[in-house]
């Protein structure tokens, strides 16, 4: 048994270890005792990685394990990890782990809510350890489906409308992926001749340019649209919004970062002379992304749809300084999608916590809570100097790296769109001023909050656990670049 | 040698973490005294970092060393740019030291008084505490990324410190004007930065501001973008941020309204320390633009000379005391921009660089005091109109003499600090341009007026106003800083301050041109006494002079109107006219074509479900049908 | 007497149309198997007389008709069984009401 594989086997027992339980407390502490395995082991893996590297191993992918699944296809499951994957994998134990404790006290049905909760899991992990093309897609489609139910039945107003929008847009990218990805498989010459679906063997492997001229952009478009590119982001805000708490959480905090990561991986590093002629296509659109998503932010009056927008907004600047295709301006990328990832589900927390009291997220319902709840308050100040880039927390060195690399693209026109996009965090200060002017400040005028009540000791660990983690690397962001960059071969 | 300094940046960090996670744990008081036993503690350690610098070791061949005491790489980010955290040690960064944690101890003192049982003392002072290491940071900067990091984190600490008061509207919208405005001016520093660093390969100060093959200067010759050359672009763009933060024109509406906080705060930040990041950039880079782009030098020059004319200006006409001296800043802090615009980098041609330090120097002195005894009048008549006061000479006895004592100093009245200071200024810019000589000394004259305007109608003018409480002097932990503050303002004109501070770093020697300085002590006098005609009693004449510049007066009440343009700018251009067509647009277009496909996908559906009738017949009709089709396109073919 | 193929053909093809539009047309489940009965006796004429001028030493024609023949009567048989069972459920054997199992 390797290791990587407990990533997914521990939520498979999860799943089992729901079946007997009678009553909330055992669900609860089911799902508690496995996140936190989860996160013991993404912790583990971590200071293994770092272990292994030290030691001078400097292969690709780490703790590589392969077993053939379908003979008739060369359809293989196939794990193995570099810093990438190993921030990635850290990121989604963290907020399962505090999406666990934000939703502790769901209705109805408890106990499917974590199943479906942890198979989402088991997707995200899945997908975040394979080096295997087909098992990356299964895991993808895996997460993508609880989704539905998650916000179906679990979401509160027009959730239906929203579920079905969000599976539909996002199953429509998959098509446009699945394409893409049998179509590596099919043109790839590895060495022996035979097909792989392997992505070591495909990137060593010569795909024709006219070939990847084509697979490019479906490969892109096909993760770029979990990833909220413009003009295929309009899910996010109504999905996001019509989401419960933990779902919010883990959709926008990790489940858009398998966009970024599949852009990387598959599209990227798989077709490289396609990405690099056709990047300033998806640059320009990325680069509207950024730019739209936080305009779009500042007009918007529900707390979700701004933070959805300001995702949209983070999330386009993943793929910006993807497409940069530069090493400085890639490990910006995936800092970026660390920093995006624990912030916007600190938000989300926040959001769910103040919604689940004042049963409102209309701002302009809602003044004054600073005086009433100042904890919740306080932490979602620092969620907002997070997201508009405050030096010390995580979002200032993302984006700085970002800006950096970008801006050492020899290109006029790269550089152009650098500044274009850097614009973007004068619009990211409007519209999280606004929201904290206008929410948390002032006398609060409404008899019924008044009475309302501080956070309580497990939304307490959800949110302290994030702010912890959006400080450290924030405040120390070496480890975090050093790991990434030494993955990335560009 | 200097590895003292470091806790100079480490005491207030850990007090702002810790003053701020206890917050209500602690008793108001006990948070109090522990934040200013820390700055205590710092101001200590800056002043025996001054004292070894200026006097045993940074003094080697003629020469102020840059000593860099501490590094450390914080972010790599490419092969050559990383950017580091550290302590660079020279003479302005050590003049800096001493400036900032003497008037920051004093307004720690201070608040005792003035923010007695006011709720969140704690949070005060944490973010007292936040404010000094940010600024504290960005002075010993040792590469200008890291003079980014704590310009944003000043910008943040101003922004919390500024809606203290955060229950007030107008506080909050104070907070979030001066966040927004310097963070837009920031934008431009950020792509300044890029811009240089992109050539220079490098964020450290020293390296760039090599003043001997200067790396960045050669590698960007040449190169312009727009018929512009590149490096006057980045340097402009970095200065900037500079106006920005140092509240210039256009970027100085935030300034007035940032006196929405408390008047400590106004005084620390908003006075003496944040505003002047600014100049001390400029100061920073000062050999980049000497010899690179002094086209951008003159330019920085004349921003500086109209800014400081136009708040003059305004300073004139406003009521609310803490805003006239808000303007009386703005132009001051003009004045050594200015100063810095018309300098020179060897020798006595520096002598515009060293004097506008100098003023940096005095004038934090000394406009700290003035925001502390404006404190100490609002403390004791509950108001910042200038209609609620006057006749106070009588109740505030160490008040009035303080406040005089910077009034005189300000307006440049031997021997009080400011005089020696301007005096530098002026002649530096005598030297240069005569036009700008012109502005600033008519602008000397100006302050004289408006400062005693403000004197005179506080502390006499009595107007036989009854008050209903009869004010009474604040304590003593409120005076003590006036005290301490106006004895510096006394003393300090008297360093040879041409010794320490230079452009080149080598000491020189300056003498008082007593040609300019008999003439700018003619224009304060002329000032002062207009002032005291006027306002020393109640008189007809302001009204008067009032109706016969009614346009000028209205439009310099108004602060010529640039609020109003900024806030159509915002309001109507970016909120209207950009984010809400945004907004529509993605919800009717974008995700419209979205609905449109599902739309379009279901009644397509509706539509051919019909054909599915679940009859036999029907299917029949349609098998038969199509037999027949296909029988006769056999026959036909 | 020597009646031309055209003849039986015409009358076969005749039967076998009435029998589709019968078939078609008519809603009574009765009348349908009525129709069915009339194309397949359409296609018997065919068999015996194509069997009598084309192939008029063999049986093979003839032997289909018999088959036919027999089939349909016992289909005709179990027809009529289910048209009873349904007009026993539903009192009716209009084809359009027997829609039960779709709704």
């Amino acid at each position: 048994m390797d290791f990587l594989s407990l990533f997914v086997i521990i939520p498979v027992l999860m799943l089992l270890g729901f079946i007997p339980c009678r009553n909330i407390k055992q669900v609860r502490a089911v799902a508690v005792i496995g996140a936190t395995i989860e996160l013991g082991l993404a912790i583990a893996l971590l200071f293994m990685f770092l272990n292994e590297r030290n030691l001078g191993n400097t292969a690709d992918m780490l703790f590589m394990a392969d077993y053939l699944w379908y003979p008739a296809l060369n359809i293989h499951y196939a794990v193995g990890v570099d810093g990438i994957s190993v921030v990635m994998i850290l990121l989604s134990a963290i907020i399962v782990f505090t999406g666990v404790f934000a939703s502790w006290n769901i209705q109805p049905l408890t106990r499917d809510f974590f199943i479906w909760l942890t198979l989402l899991a088991i997707g995200v992990y899945g997908f975040f350890i394979s080096i295997d093309m087909f098992t990356m897609v299964l895991f993808y489609e895996t997460a993508l489906i609880p989704m539905y139910l998650l916000i179906g039945l679990w979401g509160t107003g027009k959730k239906e409308y929203s579920a079905m929008k969000l599976t539909l847009m996002l199953m429509g990218g998959s098509a446009f992926l699945i394409l893409g990805v049998l179509g590596i498989h099919f043109s790839a010459e590895t060495a022996d001749g035979s097909l792989s679906f392997n992505i070591l063997e495909i990137a060593k492997a010569n795909i024709p340019m006219e070939w990847q001229r084509v697979f490019f952009p479906l490969t892109f478009v096909g993760f770029g649209v979990l990833g909220a590119m413009f003009p295929f982001h309009t899910w996010s805000p109504d999905g996001h919004a019509s989401a419960p708490t933990a779902v919010s959480m883990l959709h926008a905090g990790v489940l858009m970062k398998l966009g970024g990561y599949g852009c990387y991986r598959i599209a990227i590093c798989l077709l490289p002379e396609a990405a690099s002629e056709m990047a300033w296509i998806f640059l320009l659109l990325t680069g509207i992304s950024v730019v739209y998503g936080a305009f779009g932010a500042i007009k918007q009056t529900d707390l979700k749809y701004i933070n959805a927008y300001s995702s949209v907004s983070h999330c386009g600047l993943v793929l910006f300084a993807l497409l940069m295709l530069n090493k400085t301006a890639m490990t910006g990328a995936i800092m970026q999608m660390l920093s995006h990832g624990l912030m916007t589900a600190l938000f989300f927390a926040l959001i769910g916590m103040i919604y689940g009291r004042t049963h409102t997220r209309d701002i302009r319902d809602l003044n004054g809570l600073m005086r009433i709840m100042p904890f919740l308050s306080v932490c979602y100040v620092i969620a907002g100097l997070a997201s508009l880039g405050l030096p010390g927390l995580s979002g200032f060195v993302a984006e700085m790296t970002i800006f950096v690399g970008s801006f050492s693209h020899p290109d006029m026109f790269h550089r152009v769109l650098t500044i274009i996009a850097c614009s973007s965090i004068v619009i990211t200060a409007v519209y999280i001023l606004r929201v904290v002017g206008k929410i948390l400040y002032g006398v609060c005028t409404n008899e019924e909050h008044l009475k309302l009540t501080d956070a309580v000791w497990y939304e307490k660990i959800a949110v302290i656990g994030l702010i912890v983690c959006v400080t450290i690397i924030g405040m120390f962001p070496h480890w975090v670049s050093d790991i990434i960059s030494g993955s990335i071969n560009w | 040698m200097f590895t003292y300094t470091l806790p100079i940046l480490v005491i207030p960090a850990l007090m702002f973490i810790f003053l701020g996670l206890m917050d209500n744990k602690f008793k108001p008081m006990t948070s109090g005294i522990l934040g200013t036993i820390g700055l205590g503690i710092v101001a200590i350690l800056s002043y025996i970092a001054a004292y070894d610098y200026f006097f045993s070791v940074g003094l080697i061949d003629g020469i102020y060393q840059k000593i860099i005491a501490f590094n450390f790489e914080w972010l790599k980010i490419t092969e050559h740019l990383h950017i580091d955290l550290g302590i660079l040690l020279d003479p302005i960064s050590v003049m800096m030291l001493v400036v900032i944690s003497t008037v920051s101890l004093m307004v720690h003192i201070y608040s005792f008084g003035y923010m007695n049982g006011e709720r969140g003392f704690q949070r005060y002072y944490a973010l007292l505490s936040l404010f000094t290491f940010s600024m504290l940071g960005l002075v010993v900067a040792t590469n200008i990324f890291q003079m980014y990091i704590f310009w944003e984190l000043v910008g943040v600490s101003s922004y919390s410190l500024i809606g203290f008061y955060y229950t007030k509207k107008s506080a909050i919208a104070a907070s979030k004007k001066a966040f927004i405005v310097t963070r837009f001016a920031d934008f431009f520093f950020l792509v300044g930065i890029l811009l240089v660093s992109f050539y220079s390969e490098t964020f450290d100060f020293i390296s760039l501001t090599n003043p001997e093959n200067n790396e960045l200067i050669m590698k960007t010759a040449g190169l312009s973008f727009l018929g512009i050359s590149v490096l006057s672009w980045g340097m402009m763009l970095i200065f900037m941020g500079g106006v920005g933060k140092s509240a210039m024109l256009p970027f100085h509406i935030w300034l007035p309204d940032a006196m929405e906080g408390p008047t400590p705060v106004s005084a620390l930040i908003h006075a003496a320390t944040m505003v002047v990041a600014g100049v001390f950039l400029v100061a920073r880079l000062f050999p980049v633009y000497y010899l690179g782009t002094p086209e951008v030098l003159t330019i920085i020059a004349y921003i500086g000379a109209i800014t400081s004319l136009f708040a003059a200006i305004v300073a004139c006409t406003q009521t609310d005391i803490k805003r006239v001296l808000a303007f009386s800043t703005i132009s001051q802090i003009a004045y050594m921009i200015t100063s810095l615009g018309v300098s020179g980098l060897a020798g006595h041609e520096g002598l515009g660089y060293m004097a506008s330090m100098f003023h940096l120097f005095t004038h934090a002195f000394f406009k700290a005091l003035l925001f502390l005894g404006a404190g100490a009048v609002i403390h004791a008549v509950h108001s910042n109109e200038m209609s609620a006061m006057g006749g106070l000479n009588k109740y505030l006895k160490i008040t009035n003499i303080t406040f005089l004592i910077a009034c005189l100093a300000i307006a440049g009245i031997p021997p009080f600090s400011g005089f020696f200071s301007k005096d530098e200024i002026l002649v530096a810019a005598f030297h240069s341009d005569k036009i700008l000589f012109a502005c600033l000394y008519f602008c000397a004259g100006l302050t004289a007026f408006y400062m005693f305007r403000l004197y005179f109608n506080i502390f006499w003018n009595d107007n036989n106003k009854e008050y209903e409480h009869t004010p009474h002097e604040a304590p003593f932990v409120m005076t003590f800083p006036l005290i301490f503050l106006a004895t510096l303002t006394c003393v300090c004109g008297f360093i040879p301050f041409s010794h320490y501070v230079s452009a080149d770093a080598m000491p020189f020697e300056t003498h008082i041109n007593w040609a300019i300085a008999s003439a700018s002590i003619g224009v304060a006098l002329i000032g002062i006494g207009i002032a005291t005609k006027m306002y020393f009693k109640k008189s007809e004449i302001p009204d008067k002079v009032a109706d016969t510049v009614k346009g000028l007066y209205t439009s310099a009440y108004h602060k010529f109107y640039f609020d109003e343009i900024w806030v159509f700018v915002t309001k109507r251009i970016i909120f209207e006219g950009i984010s809400r067509p945004i907004a529509w647009f993605d919800r009717h277009v974008v995700d419209g074509f979205m609905n449109g496909l599902s739309w379009t996908t279901n009644f397509v559906s509706q539509k051919t479900k019909n054909l599915q009738s679940g009859l036999v017949q029907d299917y029949v009709t349609i098998f038969i049908g199509g037999a027949l089709v296909i029988v006769l396109i056999m026959i036909l073919i | 007497m020597n009646v031309p193929i055209e003849a039986y053909l015409i009358v076969s093809t005749i039967m076998f149309f009435v029998g589709v539009y019968g078939f078609l047309a008519r809603r009574n489940l009765l009348t349908i198997l009525m129709s069915l009965e009339l194309m397949l006796n359409a296609v018997n004429i065919n068999f015996t007389v194509f069997n009598r001028y084309l192939f008029p030493g063999q049986l093979d024609g003839f032997f289909f008709t018999l088959f036919i023949i027999g089939i349909a009567a016992a289909e005709t048989a179990l027809a009529i069984a289910i048209i009873i069972n349904i007009y026993r459920n539903i009192q009716n054997i209009f084809v359009d009401k027997v829609n039960n199992l779709k709704h």
